[in-house]
């Protein structure tokens, strides 16, 4: 396919993983460190051939646990740096995230998920929300974690990922799946040159005579100290709550309310779509951010709905956090499928159906 | 044109199945309408079949992985197997004649055999054979214009491949010429 670099605001038919390593060009990043995985390898080849012929710095580490700490130092340095993988190279990044999370630096990272547990599968998954959103490494600390359901959120994200993760001085995640990082879908790119660069006065860029040296750490030795920077994370994890966002579906009249990301979103869409031609008023909410959930607007809904259901490409995760925001009000049910296979709309139908007939046994 | 149409593109590896899909997808983009292309990536390929599902539609795309189909194109037996069940009562099957030995038997969707090979051997352009299968849909459904494909390819192709494109255009054309003379073999 031709390379050309686009007019502004030109529709380009692209793959989410392309959509999504051009956005980070667009967005100025001064450098991607990264390691080969499927399914999300072509944002590192994009970038191999692209960074090159533009502007940046893009390096194939020795591995992902190298490729963290790479991210890790250059944030240090102030520098505007993001990384990607899949599910099993993103276990390996979690002793590094950890620290970036402690060490308070930004930088961006996308997980590309495929199926597991282990080595898994190379297909789409969703198995690693509870990684994402509960942290992921050791100790106490949250990512910001963004989750797209198209390829146009794909570009889009990496501009809202940087502002997020400069604005907190917190790693975000763009938490993806494999099939969103392969499927085509039209997008219009953000505009080159549009994310400002942030100050960043805490860098380890050589020290001034005029001020005290900057030290980038995750090491605090002392427990009152190292409690001093847990409630300064803590505090800053009740701000980021602020930042929470979610897209609603079909959900003034609802009765029944799926709550679904990322691609089983876009699923549940459809079903949405089937319900409504049978009749039933069923509506979807979706988190756009993981983490901060939509805890709130969550228990709101349940003063409206009968019951809810979470549809998830795993074993069931983010069905617990649902349960946590309804507070027992309403029954929270789940359907999912795992290992790299995906619920079809009829699948998600049928189980609210079932869900129907059985209250309908009780009630009888 | 109903408002949304969902099409799955199946065959072997090196048949130009996804980019027969993706062309498609370019197209319908370039004349406005919303499109989304999934190829599969997976184990399956792996194994040498291919298939994409794209959609084209005026509104935004729910799901872009869907397993009912208004139109099939297959490019071999495997994939007609696979996909004769999962057309739409109504909906439309085309297949590569030389590629399939037991062809489809459903009585209750739109069959057509399109001699693709054999047509493209007649451009000496064996690799054609995609777009004449795309020219022949395009005739049963005019989901978007030839010359919209036409453009397209001017646009994605890099210069020094467009001299292709003549011959892209003769098979794109010789596909809806076969499906206005006699392929409908059953309805």
């Amino acid at each position: 396919m031709k390379e050309e670099k686009n007019k502004k605001g030109e529709a380009r038919l692209m793959k989410g993983n392309e959509a999504l390593a051009e956005a980070a060009i667009r967005a100025d990043i001064d450098a991607y460190f990264g390691y080969p995985i499927t399914p999300q390898s072509e944002i590192l080849e994009y970038l191999e051939r692209e960074i090159p012929k533009r502007h940046g710095l893009v390096i194939q580490a020795e591995s992902e646990v190298a490729s963290i700490n790479m991210i890790y130092g250059a944030a240090g340095a102030g520098a505007r740096v993001m990384t990607s993988s899949s599910s099993p190279g993103i276990s390996l990044m979690q002793e590094g995230l950890s620290y970036i999370a402690s060490a308070q630096l930004p930088c961006l990272v996308a997980n590309v998920v495929r199926g597991g547990p282990g080595l898994g599968t190379i297909q789409p998954s969703q198995g690693d929300y509870f990684q994402a959103v509960k942290g992921g490494g050791h100790g106490d600390y949250h990512l910001i974690v963004l989750a797209p359901a198209s390829v146009q959120e794909m570009a889009d994200f990496v501009f809202d990922g940087f502002r997020l993760a400069e604005k907190y001085r917190n790693p975000a995640m763009i938490l993806t799946d494999g099939a969103l990082g392969q499927m085509m879908e039209k997008v219009i790119l953000p505009e080159e040159g549009s994310l400002k660069k942030v100050e960043t006065p805490w860098a380890t860029t050589g020290k001034p005579a005029s001020r005290d040296h900057n030290i980038i750490t995750s090491l605090f030795i002392q427990p009152e100290k190292m409690e001093e920077v847990n409630h300064e994370l803590q505090e800053k994890y009740k701000k980021i709550q602020s930042e929470v966002r979610f897209e609603e579906i079909q959900i003034k009249d609802a009765e029944i309310v799926l709550v679904a990301f990322g691609l089983s979103s876009r699923i549940c869409q459809k079903t949405v779509d089937l319900a409504r031609e049978k009749g039933l008023k069923v509506g979807l909410l979706r988190p756009i951010t993981l983490y901060p959930f939509p805890f709130k607007r969550l228990n709101e809904l349940a003063e409206q709905v009968n019951f809810m259901m979470s549809v998830e490409m795993n074993a069931g995760q983010m069905v617990q956090d649902v349960k946590l925001a309804v507070e027992g009000k309403v029954p929270v049910y789940f359907k999912g499928r795992m290992g790299g296979m995906i619920p079809t709309p009829e699948d998600v139908l049928e189980e609210i159906e079932s869900v129907l007939d059985n209250e309908k046994v009780l009630q009888d | 044109m109903q408002k949304e149409h969902e099409i799955i593109c199946a065959g072997f590896g090196g048949q130009g199945v996804l980019s027969m899909g993706s062309i498609i997808a370019y197209a319908g983009m370039n004349e406005g309408k919303e499109v989304s292309w999934m190829p599969s990536y997976g184990p399956e390929m792996r194994g040498g079949t291919a298939n994409c599902i794209v959609i084209v539609a005026d509104n935004r795309i729910s799901s872009p992985i869907i397993t009912k189909f208004d139109t099939a194109i297959v490019l071999n037996q495997p994939s007609l197997d696979k996909f004769e069940n999962a057309v739409k009562p109504g909906g439309l099957l085309m297949y590569e004649q030389s590629t399939i030995i037991n062809p489809p038997t459903r009585k209750d969707i739109d069959i057509v055999c399109i001699s693709a090979i054999e047509e493209a051997d007649k451009l000496k352009a064996k690799q054609v054979a995609n777009m004449v299968m795309v020219g022949a849909f395009l005739e049963k459904q005019p989901l978007v214009k030839i010359e919209t494909i036409v453009d397209t390819l001017k646009k994605v192709l890099p210069e020094h491949r467009h001299k292709l494109i003549p011959i892209n255009e003769q098979a794109l054309i010789r596909g809806k010429e076969i499906v206005k003379e006699t392929a409908q073999v059953s309805v």
